[in-house]
């Protein structure tokens, strides 16, 4: 992902500037976001044993580790 | 003339019971054991687990089993089972997605790096059709020629042909769960049956796989459902029993239940153990949310002798350091893979 402002909710996809999401914000600790946090779409999410990868059709794929392995 | 009450024979403290019963016996306690155990009061919870942590040590032993999973094939999955993000009959955010054979060698490589000596690979599925059986015997083959490690699967409903194929390929160990009690099944999935479950459970064994089968609590079941869970993996008598707790997963049916209390899941990992004396014990999804660090320690000193390590299907998990930190602490060595084999 190229931008760097982050618009959407990644966990339930809606705007942040529309409401209080500090629930999300926990929930996200322990899960990968689920929607774009540039444009609010729907991402294909790939969870491995040490990382995720989360794909927008319109913004590119980020990956994550969550460790790193030995 | 005064009439006396008659003298009723005093009621046995169900944990004496269990202590002559399962710990120097080693008979699984019978469902109307396993609720009153359920409903321990919390002032004899710590006596509770430290039952069920002796039991654990005397006849499964101070090891611990190592596990990895990976999702092969993610999300768009025909059931409905209404705990399940990854089902398509739901407005879930999951999305379906395929992992290649290349993350997939990746991920058992991954998973082996812990220590792990055991990786499942986890399709959201009814059952396997020819390509997901085909992505089978191409990853199981690559994964064995790259990686010292043990390969699971968990592909839904089996024929008799495939159990046999995926024992021929080599997979040791077939993961199909329970998920509930006979008597609330009917409330959590409607696409397939307990007895569907069940029969594919006896093909595993059947076919020479070692059977792993578990449970998923916290979906609004009594306790007495919970203890005739337990009772039902007793009768069916798995090599493992993993051991979810709700994660209400957004868009599901389950979406709004509340996490367990933790209280109620340490009852109910040290009920298991009573139920299940012998059988691998393992802490799978839900229990980061569910008991927290705290807890996890007071599950691994209350009858749980095997952990999943590293992320989910589609959550996260704990990062294995602080999972393999904890098992060293505790003095509980991880269970090298000449010993699994």
């Amino acid at each position: 992902m190229t931008a760097t402002v982050t618009t959407y909710c990644g966990h339930c996809g809606l705007t942040l500037a529309g409401g209080a999401h500090e629930a999300c914000a926990r929930r996200l600790e322990l899960e990968p976001p689920r929607y774009c946090s540039d444009c609010g779409r729907r991402m294909v999410v790939q969870v491995t044993p040490d990382h995720w990868t989360a794909r927008c059709i319109a913004h590119g794929a980020a990956t994550v580790s969550t460790w790193t392995g030995g | 003339m005064t009439i006396q009450p008659p003298v009723l024979p005093a009621r046995r403290d169900i944990l004496a019971s269990a202590r002559e019963q399962v710990l120097e016996r080693g008979e699984p306690l019978a469902e109307a054991q396993l609720l009153e155990v359920l409903q321990t009061p919390d002032d004899r919870l710590g006596e509770l687990l430290a039952l069920a942590h002796q039991v654990r040590m005397r006849w499964c032993g101070p090891e611990v089993e190592v596990e990895g999973i990976v999702s092969l094939k993610t999300g768009g999955c025909p059931e409905d089972c209404h705990f399940c993000g990854q089902s398509g009959q739901f407005s879930s955010p999951v999305r379906s997605v395929w992992l290649n054979i290349g993350e997939l060698v990746e991920a058992a490589r991954q998973t082996r790096s812990t220590g792990a000596t055991e990786f499942c690979i986890v399709a959201a599925v009814r059952g396997p059709d020819e390509r997901l059986m085909s992505q089978l015997r191409e990853g199981v083959k690559a994964i064995r020629e790259a990686v010292d490690i043990q390969v699971a699967a968990s592909l839904g409903i089996l024929t008799r042909q495939q159990a046999g194929e995926l024992a021929d390929l080599g997979v040791h160990r077939y993961n199909h769960n329970l998920e509930t009690a006979r008597s609330y099944f009917p409330q959590v999935v409607t696409t397939h049956s307990f007895q569907e479950r069940w029969d594919t459970c006896l093909l595993v064994r059947e076919s020479g796989m070692e059977l792993c089968c578990g449970a998923l609590v916290g979906m609004g079941e009594t306790t007495r459902q919970r203890a005739e869970l337990a009772a039902q993996l007793g009768e069916l008598g798995p090599h493992e029993v993993p051991l979810n707790f709700l994660n209400p997963r957004p868009g599901t049916p389950f979406g709004d239940l509340p996490v367990m209390a933790a209280r109620d899941a340490l009852r109910t990992i040290a009920a298991f153990r009573l139920a299940l004396p012998r059988t691998v014990l393992r802490y799978a999804g839900g229990r980061e949310l569910t008991l927290g660090d705290l807890g996890t320690r007071d599950g691994l000193l209350g009858g749980i002798n095997a952990v999943i390590v590293g992320n989910y299907l589609t959550t996260l998990g704990r990062d294995p350091k602080q999972d393999l930190a904890l098992l060293a602490d505790l003095q509980m060595p991880i269970k090298a893979l000449n010993a699994a084999l």
